[in-house]
C-alpha cells in the first residue's frame, strides 16, 4: 500500500520541486562548491611530502566498502513530530531498506520504504529515529534520538556520566549499526545536563546539517552489511 | 443537484492538493499547521445523510494521509469530527430546525453562528491530530500550544475560503 501510493505522492511532490528548486539553486551550489573544495584538499595531489628520507610503502590492498547515490529531495518538512523526507531515487537505481542518507554537511536519515522512482526516508527529525553516536573525543557511544521539536537541536543520550563532556564536542557517527559509515560529523553539544538518578548525561545536540534548506543528498550502500548482519544474527540465534 | 456534486468533488481534490501543495510546505514554524481539508466537512449541506459524512470524511483523511506518510492519523480525526458534526449542528441551531435548502455557511447562518460551529469542530480535530501524533502527554503544554496557534490559523482559512467559494447573495 505504502509502496505504491509513494509512486503516486512523489510524481507531485516531484513536479513540486522541480519548480521550487530554482529558489534554492544558489546556497545548494555554495554547499556542493565547499563540499568540492574539502574533497579536493584531501586528494593525494594536494598533499606535499614533507620529506623525502623516509620511504612509505603502502602494501595494503584496498576493497570497496561504501558506494553513493547521489538523490534530490523532492519532500521534506521539519514542523511534524514525525518527518520523513522523500527522494527522487528508488529501486531502480538499487536503494534498498535501511540505507543510509547523508547530506553534504551531516547525518540526513535512514531509508524506510522504496518503490521503483521513490525513497521515503525516516528523517533524523522523527520521534522513532534512534541513531548510534559517539563522542569523537572519546569515543563514547550513545543513542541520538529527537524530542526536542525543534529541526536545529537533537538529544544524545546513554553517555556516562563519569565522562567529561563539554560544550562544543563534536557528535559523529558510531558506524556500529552498519548503516552509517563511521565518523561522520552529526553536530556539536550545545548543551547537557546530568540528571538525579540517572548515571547518564542528557545532551543536547546543535545538527551540522540544516534539515530546513536541503536539496541534494547522498545515499549510503554499504556493500559489507549483509555480511555483517548475517554474522551477528548467526550469534544471537545459536543462544 | 449533479452540479452541486461536481462542485464539491473538485473542492476536495483542490482542498486536498492546497494542503499538501502549499500548506504543508509552508515550514513557517512548529506551532503553525494548518489545516486547510476540514473545511470540506464543514460545508457540506445539512441534508447529507450521516452515512455519507463519514464516508466523505474517511476517504478525506486517507487522500491527505497518503501523502504526509502519516496513514491512519488524518483518518481517524476528520472521521470523528464527521461523526461529531451532527451533534453540534443540533447543540447551536439558531431555531430549532435548520431551513431546507441551507448550507452551514456565514451567507446563510451568519458570522457568530460560523464561527461557534467551525471552532468547535476544528478544535476537536486539531486536539486529537495533534496528540496522537506526538502519541504521549509528556510535552503537553507544547502540544497545546500547537492546537491553539493551529485551530487558529485554520480557522482563519476557513472563514476566507468561505468568501472565495459561496458568493454573496444579492
Amino acid at each position: 500500500m505504502i509502496n505504491s501510493t509513494l509512486e503516486f505522492t512523489g510524481f507531485f511532490h516531484k513536479k513540486y520541486s522541480n519548480f521550487v528548486s530554482y529558489f534554492s539553486l544558489k546556497e545548494a551550489n555554495q554547499l556542493l562548491l565547499a563540499e568540492n573544495a574539502r574533497l579536493r584538499s584531501h586528494q593525494p595531489a594536494s598533499f606535499l611530502i614533507s620529506t623525502n628520507k623516509i620511504i612509505t610503502v603502502n602494501d595494503t590492498t584496498y576493497r570497496q566498502r561504501y558506494e553513493y547515490v547521489d538523490a534530490n529531495v523532492v519532500n521534506n518538512s521539519v514542523n511534524k513530530v514525525s518527518n520523513f523526507i522523500t527522494l527522487d531515487k528508488g529501486s531502480n537505481f538499487g536503494i534498498k531498506n535501511d540505507m543510509a542518507v547523508i547530506s553534504s554537511s551531516g547525518i540526513v536519515g535512514i531509508v524506510k520504504e522504496v518503490s521503483p522512482n521513490f525513497a521515503l526516508v525516516i528523517s533524523v527529525l522523527n520521534k522513532d529515529s534512534k541513531i548510534s553516536a559517539k563522542q569523537k573525543k572519546t569515543n563514547q557511544v550513545g543513542t541520538l534520538v529527537w524530542e526536542e521539536n525543534d529541526y536545529r537541536y537533537a538529544t544524545l543520550k546513554d553517555i556516562p556520566l563519569h565522562i567529561s563532556v563539554n560544550v562544543g564536542d563534536t557528535i559523529a557517527t558510531s558506524g556500529f549499526s552498519g548503516i552509517f559509515p563511521e565518523g561522520l560529523p552529526i553536530g556539536i553539544v550545545a548543551d547537557y545536563n546530568s540528571n538525579k538518578g540517572i548515571n547518564f548525561y542528557t545532551i543536547k545536540v546543535k545538527l551540522l546539517n540544516d534539515f530546513n534548506n536541503l536539496s541534494h543528498v547522498y545515499i549510503v550502500k554499504n556493500l559489507m552489511k549483509e555480511e555483517q548482519t548475517n554474522l551477528e544474527e548467526k550469534v544471537s540465534n545459536d543462544k | 443537484m449533479i452540479n452541486k456534486i461536481i462542485r464539491n468533488i473538485i473542492l476536495f481534490i483542490v482542498l486536498v492538493l492546497f494542503q499538501e501543495m502549499v500548506l504543508n510546505q509552508l515550514q513557517f514554524s512548529v506551532y503553525f499547521n494548518p489545516t486547510i481539508y476540514v473545511f470540506f466537512i464543514l460545508i457540506l449541506p445539512f441534508e447529507t445523510p450521516n452515512w455519507l459524512l463519514l464516508v466523505l470524511a474517511f476517504v478525506l483523511g486517507m487522500s491527505v494521509d497518503i501523502f504526509s506518510n502519516t496513514l491512519g492519523l488524518t483518518i481517524l480525526a476528520s472521521v470523528f469530527i464527521a461523526f461529531c458534526r451532527p451533534g453540534i449542528l443540533s447543540i447551536i441551531s439558531p431555531r430549532q430546525e435548520y431551513e431546507p435548502g441551507l448550507q452551514p455557511t456565514i451567507r446563510d447562518l451568519g458570522f457568530g453562528w460560523f464561527l461557534t460551529y467551525a471552532g468547535v469542530l476544528i478544535f476537536i480535530h486539531h486536539t486529537l491530530l495533534f496528540f496522537l501524533e506526538a502519541f504521549t502527554f509528556d510535552h503537553f503544554a507544547f502540544t497545546i500550544s500547537k492546537v491553539l496557534v493551529s485551530s487558529l490559523a485554520s480557522l482563519a482559512f476557513c472563514v476566507v475560503l468561505q468568501f472565495l467559494v459561496f458568493k454573496p447573495k444579492k
